[in-house]
């Protein structure tokens, strides 16, 4: 292996990324909306396609805007079909992206002539080449400046709100009663998490977003019943995850006798190692740890049978 | 523009690859919709978004060991065996998930699909580099190649499809329970597991022969959208899934034809969009359940509510002002029917209005009303059901007389003519000579809350 600092800012990066994605994801996983992030990360499509259409350049401040918006528009959508039409929400949420992904493919089909704009290269993404592209004459790949203010935002939006995130994801008829709108707090996850995955999606591609929103608050899920205590669990997950990733993106292959492969597909891989583990080892909730203590009761049973 | 020609070309499917291209994918709309609808009851809709994500892994790795044992590891059946393997593994992944952990299906879910789907990109990744083969176009297996389906794709689909309906009707009663009560199912001895495997090993079949043949995000609209679309329709199942067949169906064939007709539309966002603009159709405008009716049933309830509640309001002022055992109809003033309910001056005029062009109110002095005699008579009968709901309720409901004006209020809207009758039967009063019985409490506004 031959680690250089390239080496040190694609974990860089994919660590921030990961970070940013996995605190809001928290609290999607408590409200049972899991599947946004994949739902924003097809939606987004019309907004680039028709950030495209009117400012005609691939500058990535319309496009990250017009990206933002769909994916708020997403949550929004999602929401009114869910409330007003009586739909299950997941069934609302499926129903919204393929429609707006289709409109995304179409507009995308009818600008085709004039732009190299693939849905492909919407979803994958290339966090490999994250280092080359640097700000000023500084080392700092721009994707870990985006990245990294993307983290700092979620960070203190939480902080501050807290109290209001927590009450609402818990029990949202409460947070109501006791004057704190959950429909604000709503829709304010759901831009963060329209903003966050639209700031990713850039630099990282879509695989990660969508692995980082739910599967280090999954595996933080299984090892705590605290909310801060799986803030933290979660973040440490997803940073975990972008190291490890990268290092197995590095080795793996080599055991095939292949070539390197990409890295945000591998800490979409390892991050399910790391649920793997919580969910076989996890000390209230794992498979092999209730084995374990079923088995030690069954023993003391038999050892005193009378009492 | 496409001229007259070429839309009868396509509507008769005389064109032989339009007639594989719209066939296809109205065969898969109706296997989708049939399945679809046990999903979206079940509450499992982005199944097929996890499950279709799922299979990627496996189509590189059939591609990866087709190549090994020496093929250009394009075979279409085996990269669909990959894929099925893959898809299936997933789904034990997401149930074991959901059994073992107290973690919910939309976690499950969404594990499957981020997990599975980063190893099958990374897989892809590697498998470009095997020697000797080329991995390109690999990715469109997620895509789709809807407009070059050849005819095996075709008898492929027919059948998966085929079947697929087949067992789903076989199964129907099983299903059914599963979906409403599977608690119950499971006490009933039924064996939910297999069933819940067997409905999501349906789910990745039509998965899998859609997403080669028209792509990821056309698969999941066709087993969320048509189902979602019929539930608005019936609250029943089966005319509810033979609806979401349908309106899969059509979504499959309209959306392919006009993909047809102009050349720079892909079959799979066209169809995707005729099932939305369906579902959105639906949405508004069904009957039973759409938003607009609804919405105008509860107009008509609240108006409805209204009228009463003036009109017992004006016969109880006319009773009040009167003394003896006869009420007869006579002017009142603004003020005092203002007074009687805690209604705001502008739902009252707007609530005069309606009067007004009903004919329940005739002209009169200023400041003064009148009711008409079919207003009056109205006026008689809204009172006189009132009084024998709310003398109902204090005999055999035991409501205590000070409160049993809201309670009665909230059933004798509702509450049909028959029912009345059967009321009249249970107070032993004869409807015709007794008009209006006395109040059971004292009218006077402090009294009565509604």
């Amino acid at each position: 292996m031959n680690w250089t600092s390239f080496d040190t800012w694609i974990v860089v990066v994919g660590a921030l990324c990961a970070v940013a994605c996995a605190l809001p994801g928290c609290f999607l996983v408590l409200r049972k909306m899991s599947m946004m992030g994949d739902a924003i990360s097809h939606a987004v499509l019309p907004g680039l396609a028709i950030a495209f259409l009117i400012t005609g350049t691939r500058a990535s401040v319309p496009m990250f805007f017009g990206a933002a918006i769909a994916g708020v528009l997403t949550a929004l959508f999602t929401q009114w079909i869910a409330r007003f039409g009586n739909v299950d929400r997941g069934a609302a949420m499926g129903i919204v992206f393929t429609t707006l992904f289709a409109i995304g493919l179409i507009l995308i089909r009818q600008a085709a002539d004039k732009v190299d704009l693939d849905p492909g290269c919407v979803l994958y993404g290339a966090l490999e080449m994250t280092p080359l592209d640097t700000v000023g004459s500084t080392d700092i790949p721009r994707a870990a400046i985006v990245n990294g203010g993307a983290l700092l935002a979620n960070l203190a939006i939480i902080c501050v709100l807290f109290k209001e995130f927590r009450l609402s994801a818990f029990d949202g008829a409460l947070a109501d009663t006791l004057g704190y709108s959950s429909q604000f707090l709503h829709y304010l996850l759901m831009t963060m998490v329209a903003v966050t995955t639209v700031a990713a999606f850039e630099s990282v591609g879509s695989i990660i977003v969508i692995s980082m929103l739910i599967v280090p608050p999954a595996t933080a899920l299984l090892l705590t019943r605290k909310l801060p205590a799986m803030l933290m669990i979660a973040s440490l997950a997803a940073a975990g995850s972008a190291v490890i990733g990268h290092i197995g993106a590095l080795v793996v292959p080599a055991w095939f006798g292949m070539d390197a492969t990409t890295t945000s597909g591998m800490i979409a891989l390892a991050a399910g190692v790391l649920f793997t583990l919580a969910w076989l080892f996890s000390p209230t909730e794992g498979i092999v740890v209730k084995r374990f203590r079923r088995g030690k009761v069954e023993i003391e049973d038999r050892v005193s049978p009378a009492i | 523009m496409p001229d007259w020609e070429d839309i009868i070309e396509v509507v008769l499917l005389q064109n032989y690859n339009t007639r594989l291209v719209v066939l296809s994918t109205t065969l898969l709309g109706i296997a989708a919709g049939l399945i679809g609808s046990f999903l979206l009851l079940r509450k499992r809709s982005l199944m097929g978004d996890a499950l279709s994500h799922a299979t990627l892994p496996g189509v590189a790795i059939a591609f990866a060991v087709m190549v090994s044992l020496g093929g250009t590891g394009k075979a279409l059946p085996g990269l669909l065996l990959g894929a099925t393997l893959s898809g299936v593994a997933g789904l034990f992944t997401m149930l074991l998930i959901r059994n073992t952990t107290r973690l919910r299906d939309d976690v499950a879910m969404g594990f499957v699909l981020s997990v599975f789907f980063g190893i099958g990109v990374a897989s892809l990744q590697m498998v470009q580099s095997l020697p000797g083969a080329s991995a390109a176009g690999l990715e469109s297996f997620i895509y789709g190649k809807t407009a070059s389906m050849v005819q095996s794709d075709f008898h492929l689909i027919a059948v998966v499809a085929g079947v697929a309906s087949l067992i789903s009707i076989l199964f129907l009663k099983e299903f059914l329970l599963l979906c409403f009560d599977d608690a119950y199912a499971s006490a009933q001895g039924w064996p939910t597991f297999f069933l819940d495997v067997l409905l999501l090993g349906l789910v990745t079949a039509v998965t899998v022969i859609g997403l080669q043949a028209v792509g990821l995000i056309l698969i999941i609209a066709f087993l969320i959208t048509p189902a979602t679309a019929a539930r608005f329709w019936t609250q029943r199942l089966l005319p509810m899934m033979l609806l979401s067949a349908g309106i899969g169906g059509i979504s499959g064939w309209l959306g392919a034809s006009i993909s047809a007709l102009t050349p720079d539309l892909p079959a799979g966002a066209v169809i995707v969009l005729v099932a939305a603009a369906l579902f959105l159709l639906s949405m508004l405008f069904a009957p039973p359940r759409g938003v607009i009716p609804r919405l105008m049933r509860q107009y008509r309830l609240r108006r409805k509510v209204d009228r009463q509640h003036f009109l017992r309001a004006a016969y109880e002022i006319l009773e009040d002002s009167q003394s003896g055992d006869v009420v007869s109809n006579s002017p009142f003033s603004f003020a005092h029917l203002r007074a009687k309910r805690t209604w705001s001056l502008r739902k009252l005029r707007h609530i005069l209005k309606i009067a007004k062009r009903e004919d329940h109110l005739e002209a009169a002095d200023p400041g003064m009303l009148r009711l008409s005699e079919a207003g009056y008579g109205e006026a008689a009968r809204v009172t006189r059901n009132h009084r024998l709901w709310e003398t109902y309720l204090i005999h055999y409901a035991d409501i205590a007389p000070s409160h049993v004006d809201r309670d009665a209020d909230l059933v004798e809207h509702i509450l049909g003519p028959e029912l009345v009758h059967e009321l009249e039967d249970f107070l032993k009063q004869d409807s015709i000579s007794t008009p209006v019985p006395p109040s059971p409490h004292p009218t006077s506004n402090e009294n009565s809350p509604s």
